[in-house]
């Protein structure tokens, strides 16, 4: 080994090995657990399968909310970048020094308490005034209040490395202020957009907290589906098949997505 | 190509006015430069003209229809930036395109004048490729073939040369010249840089403070310049300070300074007008006795600072031509001479 080789692996080290342990020994441990019949736990007989994939493929009900958590996905993030995104833009292009400082730290706030205090809290607010707790509606704006921060923050630090000179040097060409947002500060802003995506749209699939405490009988979809196998069916094998089942739908989404996200990060 | 009339403009920010009544014609089809320190005002001035900045108080018109009140877009200028402010998620086609794309122009149309244009800055063939594999010198003009395409009644350059090496910023300074030529628009830059105001103006604007000090041809900005500060920062300059006396200024310590015409308390000779000779001579026009302090030999030309009685701290400052190749010793006892027309009398 080289010099540099022996820094470098001395560097790294200790975070593989950390990440080794925690990370990828209990994630093999569960695809283990994923094809047997029932837990290996308390000296039960258990038996190779691979019923839970199969399950999920043939039987209707894991499909039809597999479909509505990544709706579910889908419209948390559309929403967060709704209200995300304008937010940033003002941020980040017009609003300077001290209001700038407080009003992040008005945005940093909620990720400071703890997360179920927050949605219970919500519970109160959603019952009344108005009056939609249990509901689909209650799950979105739970989520989309916990995940919006997110948005904001990841677009303002691409908005706020636009150099002002490039809006100008449109603006100088002749594009009015709208021209100049769509074919230049959205374009430019697109990394944190993306960012926003893979940090929202993904742990939203798999969210079962709001959904349990906001939605009531909406609640039905694959988080709390996976939550309830590990808690209360304690069918582990199951609940751990489902997992893997939905991380592969979203590799796969991503994957679909791939030419797309390329293009737009190899031209920013 | 237009006429660009700057009249009374004030910009105040808080108690500072970076614009104190500005006014200024730009004549069509000049090379306009305006030079200052920063901080003058200058950089204020070209953007008030871009439309980034609304004066509050004044008027500025285009060919004589004011324009204060219409917004950046539709005020048909082009503008250079310091950075170039390329956009570095379209290639070079499509930021040489993109004044004439946000017009609507045909796709066939803007295709042939990009062509044209990369033709004009001798960029032709580097369509596909995109700002960053571009060297500085090549993004510069991409940026200047975009700010053109459109054709605009005027062209704004911010320190366009600011950012290049020094060899380079000099190919670039005839090159623009050439296509300002070419094209016949009307050109204001900003530049703190004096050679690159001398090469390429026709005429300077020498700004301090929101105002303006002078407005003149490079030439007569750097022969006559109207006051000290002016003299300064164009050029070198030594400066002479006495009480006005016929045919010229008395100095504090009593020598005489003959002048070119009556002056009110202020003179200045530049450094290349002095000549320099070892020991005590009796030359004709003006001439001080003193000693050398510092030599600097920088091939084509020796610059030495010279402790005169009559000057007392400050060295006088000349540049000789290196004619015989020889350079005279710090301590070496000189006389300075030069002419009474080369003293410029000037507002102190």
């Amino acid at each position: 080994m080289t010099r540099q080789a022996r820094t470098v692996f001395a560097l790294t080290a200790p975070a593989y090995l950390w990440l080794a342990v925690t990370v990828l020994l209990p994630l093999a441990t569960m695809l283990y657990f994923s094809f047997l019949t029932a837990s290996p736990l308390g000296g039960k007989e258990v038996q190779f399968t691979l019923k839970h994939y199969t399950d999920f493929f043939t039987k209707q009900i894991y499909w039809y909310n597999a479909w509505r958590s990544v709706e579910l996905g889908l419209y948390v993030t559309a929403l967060c970048l709704i209200i995300g995104y304008p937010a940033a833009l003002g941020l980040a292009k017009y609003i300077k020094g001290r209001w700038r400082e407080a009003i992040f730290l008005l945005i940093i706030l909620p990720f400071w308490s703890n997360a179920l205090v927050r949605t219970f809290s919500w519970t109160m607010v959603l019952r009344e005034p108005f009056n939609i707790l249990f509901s689909y509606p209650a799950i979105v704006v739970g989520l989309v209040h916990a995940y919006l921060p997110y948005a904001i923050l990841t677009c303002y630090i691409s908005l706020q490395a636009i150099d002002d000179s490039l809006i100008e040097a449109g603006r100088s060409l002749g594009a009015t202020p709208a021209q100049a947002f769509r074919r230049i500060t959205l374009p430019l802003s697109m990394p944190g957009i993306m960012a926003a995506i893979f940090l929202i749209f993904v742990p939203v699939i798999g969210s079962f907290m709001e959904p349990r405490i906001l939605g009531g009988k909406d609640a039905i979809m694959l988080g709390p589906i996976i939550e309830g196998q590990f808690i209360t069916a304690f069918n582990w094998p199951l609940g751990a098949a489902l997992s893997f089942t939905m991380l592969g739908m979203v590799l796969l989404i991503l994957l679909a997505a791939s030419p797309f996200l390329k293009h737009q990060m190899a031209r920013s | 190509m237009s006429r660009v009339d700057i009249l009374h403009v004030s910009k105040r920010y808080g108690s500072f006015a970076a614009l104190d009544n500005v006014t200024i014609t730009f004549n069509d089809g000049e090379f306009f430069g305006l030079l200052g320190p920063s901080g003058s005002g200058k950089t204020t001035l070209l953007r008030s003209v871009a439309g980034f900045i609304v004066p509050d108080e004044g008027s500025i018109s285009f060919d004589g229809e004011q324009v204060e009140n219409v917004p950046v877009h539709r005020r048909a200028i082009g503008m250079v930036f310091q950075s170039y402010a390329l956009f570095p998620h379209l290639t070079i086609a499509d930021n040489v395109g993109f004044g004439l794309d946000v017009r609507s122009t045909p796709r066939e149309d803007i295709r042939k004048r990009v062509t044209e244009m990369l033709g004009l800055v001798r960029l032709s063939g580097l369509e596909g490729r995109y700002p960053k594999q571009l060297s500085g010198g090549q993004q510069q003009r991409v940026a200047l073939a975009r700010a053109l395409i459109t054709r605009p009644k005027v062209l704004l350059l911010d320190e366009p040369l600011g950012a290049l090496d020094r060899r380079l910023r000099q190919e670039m300074q005839v090159e623009l010249k050439e296509i300002q030529r070419e094209t016949g628009v009307t050109a204001i830059f900003v530049t703190h840089d004096q050679e690159e105001a001398l090469t390429l103006s026709d005429r300077i604007a020498i700004i301090d403070q929101g105002k303006l000090i002078q407005v003149d041809a490079p030439q007569t900005v750097y022969e006559r310049p109207a006051n000290i500060f002016a003299a300064n920062f164009l050029g070198d300059a030594n400066v002479f300070r006495g009480t006005p006396v016929k045919d010229g200024l008395k100095l504090a310590d009593g020598t005489m300074i003959e002048t070119l015409k009556a002056a009110t308390g202020a003179a200045i000779v530049r450094p290349e007008k002095l000549r320099v000779a070892s020991g005590r001579k009796k030359a004709a026009g003006n001439s001080l006795a003193g000693e050398i302090t510092q030599a600097i030999y920088s091939g084509a030309s020796v610059t030495y600072r010279i402790r005169t009685k009559a000057m007392g701290d400050v060295p006088l400052l000349a540049f000789i031509q290196n004619q015989t190749g020889e350079v005279l010793d710090t301590g070496t006892l000189v006389t300075v001479s030069w002419d009474k027309d080369q003293t410029i009398p000037v507002a102190p």
